[in-house]
């Protein structure tokens, strides 16, 4: 990389609540656009409620509650004056589980964010299926079954699916809970090789419990502990030199 | 809406104490009995019905209204047509109103009014027949006097609990992460409640349906002062209307043979209807 590129999104200062429980506790975090940035840390250490809150899932949790910034381009998506739903068109997500809609076609669901929200036109459609399932490394296996119900497709490839139709509405930054923690190891690899292409056009925030997958995936790599941000820097040099003994105890295993 | 596990015959394991294996078919056997008192009433009806009510099930029961007073050659044409159009139509309002009630009951668990609807749903579920009839003579009898419309109308609202419990059930079945994945791609709740969610509950509403159908198929006494029951066939709405339970309770409290065979066809050809749906509600929903 000959320049830094600049920050897409930056985390300011921001707690979350559950109630009267907080849950993460003043972190301040920046990523750049077309990075892989890992969340590590121990079960119930407030990574995922941290991912949950960079495209406001948490609105839907009774009692979630998030303080400070955080900024997409600049932009406070907490602002009060920022539409959730079209904010979420920007922030993409993939989750622990491979959850394709149950009633459609494989083809129906990648373009689900485009034709659900009104685009009719065929010939667009299919481009973007195309592109998307090129881009979740999928096409190859499924140009032949596009018309087929995607409940029918195996775990790993459900899940690049599921990254296909997130691709499909051209996110500036995808959020991974853990994603392949429900996959076989084949699996895992397909999609640890793919988001090294995945970066090319977008940006990648992913929760692992995998340390060796963050190691592999990442460039930086940010470790949390019972809602405390502990340590976050580029990946190499977290698991090589972290700064903080408790990252160390947890980098090489002695914990968590 | 899964059947029950499969019964297995009570046998005791091998190594038992005779006393033990005594007892054990003793209470095997005191189980089958009560299952067979509970299931006899059923085949004695159905049986009985097919005895005494086959041999009017002929092309002049499906084709023909009933004959004058002491003639014979007559059918059910008039009760069949008005029954399959009433429970048409209460169908769609059982549907609207059943449908919307189950998807703010399972997608808007809190909302400040969810605990009001659930429980005024539940008392609905139990109101007489007869009272929901009485509500439909007295929003449109009273006004347009009877139709078939009104009894619809009745019939309808007899759906509605239990549309509102089933669709309720199925739709909270539908995983959490299908909305939210929907959610995250940027759709408004409302498009993920329509357009992913609903059709993934889809078989599950439409068993709810087809068994809230079978329940109010047979009701005879919200149609008495509404559809009020008609000689002839009328395909309009705006005119009293027969129904199959209307022609039977004639049929039966007549003094003429003809009459009352025609009535023990009637029910056997409900029955059978009634039968028929639930057989396919169940496959319905085992398909799923």
């Amino acid at each position: 990389m000959t320049q830094t590129p600049p920050v897409i999104l930056s985390a300011q200062n921001v707690d979350i609540f559950y109630g009267d429980n907080r849950a993460v506790k003043n972190v301040s975090l920046d990523f750049r656009r077309g990075s892989v940035n890992a969340l590590i840390g121990p079960s119930g250490c407030g990574k995922t409620t941290f991912l949950r809150a960079i495209n406001r899932m948490h609105d839907f949790t009774p009692g979630a509650r998030v303080a400070g910034k955080i900024l997409l381009d600049g932009q406070d998506i907490y602002d009060p004056g920022v539409d959730p739903v079209s904010m979420r068109r920007r922030v993409g997500m993939v989750f622990q589980k491979p959850n394709p809609f149950p009633t459609m076609s494989v083809f129906d669901n990648v373009v689900a964010g485009l034709k659900l929200t009104g685009v009719r036109d065929k010939a667009q459609l299919m481009q973007v299926a195309e592109r998307s399932l090129k881009g979740a490394a999928l096409w190859e296996e499924v140009r032949e079954r596009l018309n087929t119900p995607a409940t029918g497709l195996s775990g790993g490839q459900q899940q690049r699916l599921c990254i296909a139709r997130a691709l499909a509405v051209d996110p500036e930054i995808l959020l991974m809970d853990e994603p392949t923690s429900a996959l076989d190891p084949a699996s895992t690899a397909k999609i640890e090789d793919l988001m090294s292409e995945l970066k090319k056009v977008t940006t990648i925030v992913i929760v692992t419990h995998n340390m060796h997958q963050a190691a592999r995936v990442s460039d930086t790599t940010s470790f949390f502990l019972v809602g405390d941000m502990v340590e976050h820097g580029v990946t190499d040099q977290i698991f090589t030199s972290p700064r903080d003994e408790r990252t160390e105890a947890y980098v090489s295993g002695r914990f968590g | 809406m899964t059947s029950a596990a499969t019964p297995t015959t009570a046998r005791a394991p091998a190594g038992l104490s005779p006393a033990r294996r005594f007892q054990n078919t003793v209470m095997g056997g005191l189980i089958l009995l009560a299952t067979l008192i509970v299931v006899a009433p059923l085949i004695l009806i159905f049986f009985y019905l097919l005895k005494e009510g086959i041999g009017a099930m002929n092309l002049n029961f499906f084709t023909r209204v009933p004959a004058p007073e002491g003639e014979t050659g007559g059918g059910l044409l008039n009760a069949i047509a008005g029954s399959v159009e009433m429970l048409l139509m209460a169908s769609v309002i059982g549907v609207l109103v059943g449908v919307a009630g189950g998807i703010f009951l399972s997608e808007y668990p809190r909302h400040p009014l969810m605990p009001t609807i659930r429980m005024l749903s539940d008392v609905l579920a139990g109101i007489p027949a007869i009272v929901m009839g009485l509500v439909a003579y007295g929003l449109i009898v009273l006004k347009f006097g009877f139709s078939g419309f009104a009894g619809a109308l009745a019939l309808g609202f007899l759906m509605i609990p239990i549309v509102v419990r089933t669709s309720e059930e199925v739709l909270k079945l539908v995983p959490l992460s299908v909305r939210e994945a929907g959610l995250a791609l940027g759709l408004p709740k409302w498009l993920v409640t329509l357009r992913i969610v609903l059709p993934a509950a889809a078989g599950g509403i439409i068993t709810g349906v087809m068994l809230a159908l079978a329940r109010v198929a047979g009701e005879a006494a919200p149609l008495l002062f509404t559809a009020f029951g008609n000689p002839g066939v009328n395909l309009d709405p705006r005119g009293p209307m027969s129904a199959l339970p209307l022609e039977i309770y004639r049929g039966a409290t007549s003094a003429y043979d003809e009459n009352q065979r025609l009535a023990k066809a009637g029910a056997l050809l409900l029955i059978t209807l009634i039968f028929v749906t639930s057989l396919l509600a169940r496959r319905f929903s085992r398909r799923r």
